[in-house]
């Protein structure tokens, strides 16, 4: 049998470049996804945590944090879960997977994409709550909290990949708001963790967003006071069993 | 066509492939060789598309081996090698072909220049649309161009002209031979036997998962091309089926007008129509029907199992 063999490689460098230039614009060109995703996090933000506000001083600062968790959460999931069940449905992530686009092309454009995002929702609703909300941080505090969030997306990215490999594209947007939604409220980040019964409270440690929005909360002083390394590991827990399952699913031959 | 003094690039053997229990494909062997396009031909449920997706690495054989270029299916050394088209339904809408076809050349070490892939798909006209104000036709095109652009050695075609107008069909057949003259090897599955006959070297017939026939497309056409020849009359014709070439009689009566409908099945019209005329039966209402490729399988089946039944006697 003829044995050929190619060495040369195409330029990684490139492809993650073009791969992720294209999701960008595409997602420029969707503002019927865009603007929905970013505006969803702001108005809760306006109503719960500035105009219906309980306690004006701690509030705006406490919910600006927990709803910019709940503002990365939602791209991470969507662009992830939702983007690759459709592409799958549709036949065209088969043609990806046929071709010889590396599988770290495809991650790390959508991870890019999901920084992106997750940075507009920051930069928004920090200005939202410093001008409308009084919200005063020192300079090291706006710039730890902006790293955490978009830092903290990461498992998010992993978990909506998942979702993503295993749901049918028709049930996915449903599926997926079906855990954001209620993993959102259950994990504090609609009303202060306090604010729940006892037994929703320890629930919530099952939780990654209450974990995440635990971190940044210590920025400010207004966690409950359990250890960062807790925290980080339940995060770190959360990534890994759910790449694991990612790439179980993406090698996985013989799928319908 | 002399393809045994050559080596085969892709060869797959006693391939097997079931799901759940119920066998898709069955023993099949293939060999497919440099600059060679072969069709693989069969009516839809024919085992053609899990035939591709197992050769690309995407289904694995419940048994046999398969081997392309010498590596296994669905490496990075084949992938980089192969180009696909596969049924997709939709392409992210808001991409324009361009930036479809450039991000696709990325992926390859030595891609096709982009404005050879516009001369071979037909699209520079249209390349700065969105994909989702393609037509049908326009988006295989597009498809056929995602397949052709890292300049492949071999490409899979799985139903490529579903959907395509007259002229798309013709450029596109223009530009099988343009690859082919190129030493590109192409494996393309149809249920059109005049594609078939007309654009491939080869031609494999799979039923039910199963090898029937492989030859040349001549070999394979004086097979199975059986024509109806229809015809009233008003005569009782008793002796139509020892007439040549004639291998089915069917006969309808009807009363009402004392008519009689007949329809033959004939490996060779000309030679059977020469015959009835000849004979100087009465015949009106006379049409030819070109055979369709499910009643050829058909026949095939038909022939086969009564070869088996003979043996067994």
């Amino acid at each position: 049998m003829m044995k050929t063999l190619i060495d040369d490689k195409p330029n990684l460098m490139n492809i993650f470049v073009l791969e992720t230039k294209t999701e960008t614009l595409r997602l420029f060109r969707t503002p019927g996804f865009s603007i929905p995703t970013l505006l969803f996090p702001i108005m809760f933000y306006i109503f719960f945590g500035i105009v219906f506000s309980m306690n004006a001083v701690t509030m705006p600062t406490y919910l600006m944090i927990t709803y910019a968790v709940f503002g990365i959460i939602g791209p991470a999931l969507f662009s992830f879960g939702v983007g690759i069940a459709i592409e799958r449905g549709q036949g065209w992530f088969d043609l990806k997977e046929v071709s010889p686009m590396p599988a770290s092309a495809y991650i790390v454009s959508r991870v890019t994409l999901t920084f992106i995002f997750a940075a507009a929702i920051v930069i928004l609703l920090f200005a939202i709550g410093a001008i409308f909300g009084d919200v005063r941080l020192m300079h090291w505090q706006w710039v730890s909290l902006a790293l955490i969030f978009v830092v903290g997306s990461l498992p998010f990215c992993a978990i909506g990949m998942t979702l993503g490999l295993y749901l049918k594209a028709s049930s996915a947007p449903a599926t997926v708001n079906l855990i954001y939604l209620p993993m959102g409220f259950l994990s504090g980040l609609w009303l202060p963790i306090s604010f729940l019964p006892e037994v929703m409270q320890q629930f919530a440690n099952l939780l990654p967003p209450y974990h995440l929005s635990q971190l940044a909360l210590k920025i400010t002083d207004m966690d409950l006071g359990f250890p960062v390394a807790l925290h980080v590991s339940v995060l770190a827990a959360y990534s890994l069993i759910f790449i694991f399952l990612a790439v179980k699913a993406y090698h996985k031959k013989d799928k319908k | 066509m002399n393809t045994n003094n050559r080596q085969p690039i892709a060869s797959i053997r006693q391939v097997c492939k079931s799901f759940d229990e119920k066998p898709a494909l069955t023993n099949v062997d293939l060999d497919l060789y440099q600059a060679e396009v072969l069709a693989i031909l069969g009516p839809n449920g024919a085992g053609k598309t899990t035939l591709i997706n197992t050769m690309l690495g995407r289904l694995s054989p419940t048994s046999g081996e398969i081997s392309l270029f010498g590596h296994p299916a669905g490496s990075m050394q084949v992938k980089r090698q192969t180009g696909a088209m596969l049924q997709v339904s939709g392409l992210p809408d808001m991409s324009t072909i361009k930036e479809h076809i450039q991000l696709f050349r990325s992926y390859y070490p030595q891609p096709m220049d982009y404005e050879k892939i516009m001369e071979f798909s037909g699209l520079k006209a249209i390349e700065n649309q969105f994909s989702k104000t393609l037509s049908g036709g326009q988006k295989q095109r597009l498809l056929f161009a995602l397949a052709i652009c890292g300049n492949p050695k071999l490409l899979f075609l799985d139903e490529p002209t579903v959907s395509m107008d007259i002229t798309a069909r013709k450029s596109f057949w223009q530009a099988i031979e343009a690859l082919k003259s190129q030493g590109t090897s192409i494996l393309l599955t149809t249920h059109y036997l005049d594609e078939a006959d007309q654009f491939s070297d080869r031609i494999i017939m799979l039923n039910n998962g199963k090898v029937i026939r492989e030859g040349t497309p001549k070999a394979i056409k004086s097979q199975i091309n059986t024509k109806k020849i229809r015809f009233s009359s008003q005569a009782n014709i008793a002796s139509l089926s020892a007439i040549e070439r004639v291998s089915k009689v069917s006969k309808v009566s009807k009363v009402s007008n004392g008519c009689h409908y007949y329809e033959l099945e004939s490996t060779c019209a000309e030679t059977s129509i020469r015959q009835i005329f000849d004979q100087q039966l009465e015949v009106n209402d006379l049409t030819i029907i070109g055979g369709a490729l499910e009643d050829a399988f058909e026949l095939i089946n038909k022939q086969d199992s009564a070869l088996n039944n003979q043996q067994r006697l």
